[in-house]
């Protein structure tokens, strides 16, 4: 399908380039629904790549690309099932979360993420599978999962140490801590920054710039560039699992969840 | 290199021009969640226009438990 609308997200293909915008109020939190669309999405690749040399990841939400996991379905979910079913459910959401974006990761189309607001968590997770990541000054990565007794479980690790620095890696993870799109330029992590609201006007000039390449010749640049590492991924979804049955996640949960004051995504 | 004095007032005026509130009602002694009424991702959206102001970099968990101007001047007076 070259136009598709789902649930939380919809794309469109236009000139050579594919565009999908995420769209899940209020900060495209990435639960089950938009799983099924993002597997829609990965289904429609092959056809979508046949007259395609560039992808765009964008949001239209105001609060930003994604605030990450959609916690409160997550603990909503677990709450139903004793810890064994849970630790199977968990396991089973990621890998199939972490196939969709494996898709995307190696896609031959260069893929750009187009970056506004907040890019946390699962959302930054989905944003490191593509090959340039476009941020508007307002943008804020952040992988904030070890203030649940967690670490992010969608690929991120393995991915952020390709892109950049294992020392952020180091400050990123272990402090939980929020970037802004400078800090992010000067890491490596960011490509370009755009002004406030800009980003996507970037990427569809960045994407339109790779319409002129011969795109046998792009595809295999980036197989040769970008390699999917594919033990690492594995492994993450191993050490996420060990650890999402331990008390301290579900308390950590439950605290976001229950939290009816302003301070949710601070530290 | 800018007084603690300074760094507040300009806060002030950035919180006052971002979030459309009269700048005459907001003090540095103000809960700035309570006064303009924003939430967790909207501070962050101020903790970021903060720090492409002033050119610092205020990781967010200085910011944990801060709620006052003043106080938040102090972190990023820390950092000129």
């Amino acid at each position: 399908m070259d136009d598709y609308k789902g649930k939380t997200l919809s794309w469109r293909l236009s000139d050579g380039v594919v565009e999908l915008a995420l769209d899940r109020p209020p900060a495209n939190e990435i639960g089950l629904a938009m799983l099924e669309d993002l597997e829609a999405f990965a289904s429609s690749l092959p056809t979508l790549e046949l007259n395609a040399s560039a992808l765009i990841l964008y949001s239209r939400q105001k609060a930003g690309f994604s605030a990450g996991a959609d916690l409160r379905e997550l603990f909503e979910q677990a709450q139903k099932l004793d810890a064994s079913s849970a630790a199977i459910g968990v396991r089973a959401f990621l890998e199939r979360i972490h196939a969709v974006l494996n898709r995307l990761d190696t896609s031959p189309l260069t893929t750009i993420a187009a970056v506004q607001g907040v890019c946390f968590g699962g959302g930054f997770e989905l944003a490191l599978v593509c090959d340039l990541i476009i941020a508007d000054k307002m943008a804020r990565f952040c992988f904030p999962e070890l203030r649940l007794g967690l670490i992010p479980g969608f690929g991120g690790i393995p991915r952020l140490k390709r892109d950049i620095g294992n020392a952020v890696v180091r400050d990123l993870l272990l402090t939980g801590r929020s970037i802004n799109a400078t800090k992010a330029l000067s890491a490596g992590l960011v490509s370009q920054v755009a002004a406030e609201r800009e980003a996507l006007r970037l990427a569809r000039a960045t994407a339109a710039q790779t319409t002129k390449f011969d795109q046998t010749t792009a595809a295999a640049a980036k197989r040769f560039i970008k390699p999917l590492p594919a033990e690492e991924l594995r492994r993450e979804i191993d050490i996420f699992c060990e650890l999402f049955t331990r008390p301290t996640v579900m308390e950590g949960l439950r605290k976001f969840v229950e939290n009816a004051g302003p301070h949710p995504y601070l530290p | 290199m800018k007084t603690l004095e300074q760094t507040t007032d300009e806060i002030l005026n950035l919180a006052a021009t971002h979030f459309k509130f009269p700048r005459a009602e907001l003090q540095p002694a103000d809960d700035f969640y309570k006064k303009l009424g924003i939430d967790s991702l909207q501070a962050l959206e101020l903790l970021t226009r903060l720090e492409n102001h002033f050119g610092v970099e205020l990781p967010d968990y200085e910011v944990q438990g801060i709620s006052d101007f003043h106080t938040l001047a102090e972190r990023i007076q820390a950092r000129l």
